[in-house]
């Protein structure tokens, strides 16, 4: 893991001691909420509808039981004892006061953390995927190299006032588990003759235009890629559109000037910008991905993991949905749920925190990470600890065994917290998986990812998930629109409209019909549903949403 | 014949705990929407949102928002204003906690 230097460390308590004298003066009334709001959001604080909410950065979602614990501290002293984790590996605190926030930095700081470039248009957390150094298959750790583009992109003096926010993920692995393609860069670590470089992709993003982003360069070498990256946000600080929030963002730019265009301009000023580059970059990746060696692997073997998995179903269950296949054969990588049936997705108590903090430092070399998808990761858990962090997890009311499943759910925050939603979506999620908990349907269905947003900018990735809601506010009712196929996965896909969308008390039965749908047309129990979405296309589950209406409208 | 005004009240966050208030009868904030001040024609409104502006060191953001009159006071007419008298749904905090 990464270790912040002296100079990181004296930068992050430069930027706290700024930000206390900012909040006192707006205190006093020397600053002006006009003047103050530019300053607090460069720090991760917004107004919501009921209270500030602070945003803290996990980047590349990678923690250590310290940072976790301290994050815990951080809701109990300051908050209401539990954070929100987000889908862009950040963390968010619901509750804190204005005075209080600047103390709350410094106790980030404590332990190499922060909340800076987590808001205003910048570019933000640079998040990667959530099984990095830990997956079978992987090309390369992605981490180092978002490391490195987290230390180049903060405080970057020429892109503080990018014409729009600018997200950036990393994947080294060709599952993509970090959706690149829908971010304004998208990164794909691949190898290509014994050099390891990225595929670059531009202009993805999801919100009111959702779009795929689109190859940029098949191949950039690792030691042109920072170049390569500030000569594309270089281009889109410039020709990006200021007169127009809607249309600010780089895929807008991209999708008006077309990808060779972009790729002309990009090219250009990459060859003013290369011979910029000392070299100096390249010295700072090999130190920093020295920081990110694999563990030494305990070696003692799995054990009795398998006799455990046999003997008791509820720890066979748990270990068949929520572990996935580590590089090392007697690990495991272990998701620990954060989607408890009727929980909030993605919200852990402190003291959930505490026991995430000591299972990862007592057995699983103090790490955990913290997916897009919400929840919490032990990516490097020998097998034979798996029987006693599970009746841990269980105490502590973290093993619920529905990862991939369809309780397993992205929710935004929605209008429970959020002044941009249109709609609530928090309890549209505890309804759906409160339902078919209770159906007892959803091993039954299998894998499944339903994403809701409370509005149209989409952070709750409603446009690729396999079923996307999306709650929008249709002449003063709560509406949920729905879309399906979607998917964020290499290939990625927005999802389709199903048609006029459903009220607040009507989305849960929604999802039912089309569920039910699902299992009277797949072919077999094996056949997903994004497969028999994609074989069938939209037509039986359009019946299913919309005859029974049409049926009762004819009656009436 | 001028349109009717649809009335409304000011509301704002205010500026410490970013809690919601609006602004009460006799010109301070309050945490209670019930205690808020009806705004029955545009120049009223106007006036209570020149004097919200001059007072940015109490309070954030502060907007005009439908209201009807009820029985105890004015009540929201829009489901986020209603959020906005209580709370998020998914805990009992804000307003709403230790009611």
């Amino acid at each position: 893991m990464y270790r912040y230097t002296e100079f990181d460390e004296g930068f992050v308590r430069d930027r706290v001691a700024q930000f206390r004298a900012q909040v006192d003066r707006r205190i006093d009334g020397s600053l002006t909420e006009d003047e103050f709001k530019p300053l607090r959001l460069m720090n991760g604080l917004y107004l919501q509808l009921h209270a500030y909410m602070l945003r803290v950065a996990i980047p590349y979602g990678t923690l250590d039981s310290r940072q976790m614990r301290q994050l815990a501290l951080i809701a109990d002293r300051w908050d209401k004892g539990y954070g929100h984790f987000t889908t862009r590996q950040n963390i968010q605190f619901n509750w804190p006061k204005l005075q209080d926030v600047p103390d709350m930095l410094d106790a980030l700081a404590d332990v190499g953390m922060h909340a800076i470039q987590t808001s205003g248009n910048t570019i933000r957390n640079v998040t990667a995927d959530h099984f990095a150094g830990a997956a079978e298959g992987e090309v390369m750790d992605p981490r180092p190299v978002a490391e490195l583009i987290r230390q180049w992109s903060t405080d970057h003096p020429e892109f503080q006032f990018l014409p729009r926010k600018f997200k950036v993920a990393v994947t080294g692995h060709a599952q993509d588990r970090a959706v690149t393609a829908a971010h304004d860069i998208g990164l794909r670590l691949v190898e290509r003759d014994g050099v390891v470089g990225a595929t670059v992709l531009v202009g993805g993003g999801l919100g009111r235009t959702p779009m795929i982003g689109k190859v940029l360069s098949d191949f950039v070498p690792m030691e042109d890629l920072l170049p390569y990256l500030e000569a594309i946000v270089a281009v889109y600080n410039l020709l990006g559109r200021r007169d127009n929030k809607y249309k600010a963002r780089i895929k807008i730019t991209v999708h008006e000037s077309g990808i060779d265009e972009i790729r002309r301009l990009v090219d250009h000023e990459f060859a003013a910008r290369k011979p910029l580059f000392s070299g100096a970059d390249q010295a700072l990746l090999a130190g920093i991905t020295a920081q990110f060696a694999p563990p030494v692997y305990d070696a003692t073997g799995p054990e009795d993991y398998e006799d455990w998995r046999a003997a008791d179903p509820v720890f066979g269950a748990f270990t068949d949905t929520n572990v996935a296949a580590h590089k090392h054969p007697d690990y495991a990588i272990l998701t620990v749920s954060i989607k408890a049936h009727g929980a909030t997705p993605g919200d852990a108590t402190s003291d959930q925190m505490r026991v995430l903090a000591d299972l990862a430092e007592r057995y699983a070399h103090d790490e955990l990470r913290i997916s897009h998808e919400q929840n919490v990761i032990l990516p490097h858990l020998p097998k034979r600890h798996l029987k006693a962090v599970h009746d841990t997890l269980k105490a502590a009311g973290l093993a619920t065994a529905n990862v991939g499943l369809i309780s397993d759910i992205i929710a935004c925050p929605g209008m429970d917290y959020c002044a941009l939603a249109t709609a609530r979506s928090i309890p549209v999620a505890q309804e759906i998986a409160n339902r078919f908990d209770a159906l007892k349907l959803e091993h039954e269905i299998g894998p499944l990812k339903i994403k809701i947003s409370g509005c149209i900018n989409a952070c709750g990735h409603h446009h690729v998930g396999h079923i996307g809601i999306l709650g929008l506010d249709r002449a003063g009712v709560e509406s949920y629109q729905i879309t399906l196929g979607g998917d964020g996965g290499p290939d990625a896909v927005i999802g389709e409209r199903t048609g006029p969308g459903f009220a607040y008390d009507q989305i849960v039965p929604a999802i039912e019909r089309i569920l039910r749908a699902y299992l009277d047309v797949r072919e077999t129990p094996e056949e997903e549903f994004l497969d028999t979405f994609r074989r069938l296309g939209m037509a039986p589950f359009k019946a299913a949403l919309y005859d029974a209406d049409e049926a009762r409208a004819d009656a009436a | 014949m001028p349109r009717p005004y649809t009335p409304k009240v000011l509301t704002a966050n205010a500026l410490l705990e970013g809690d919601v208030v609006w602004r009460a009868r006799d010109g301070q904030w309050t945490r209670k929407l019930e205690e808020a001040e009806l705004i029955e024609d545009e120049a009223t409104a106007e006036l209570h949102m020149l004097d919200a502006d001059a007072r940015g060191h109490e309070v954030v953001g502060a907007y005009l928002a439908e209201a009807r009159p009820g029985p105890k006071g004015p009540e929201p007419t829009h489901f986020r204003e209603v959020f906005r008298t209580r709370g998020p749904s998914n805990y009992a905090h804000g307003k709403q906690e230790g009611q």
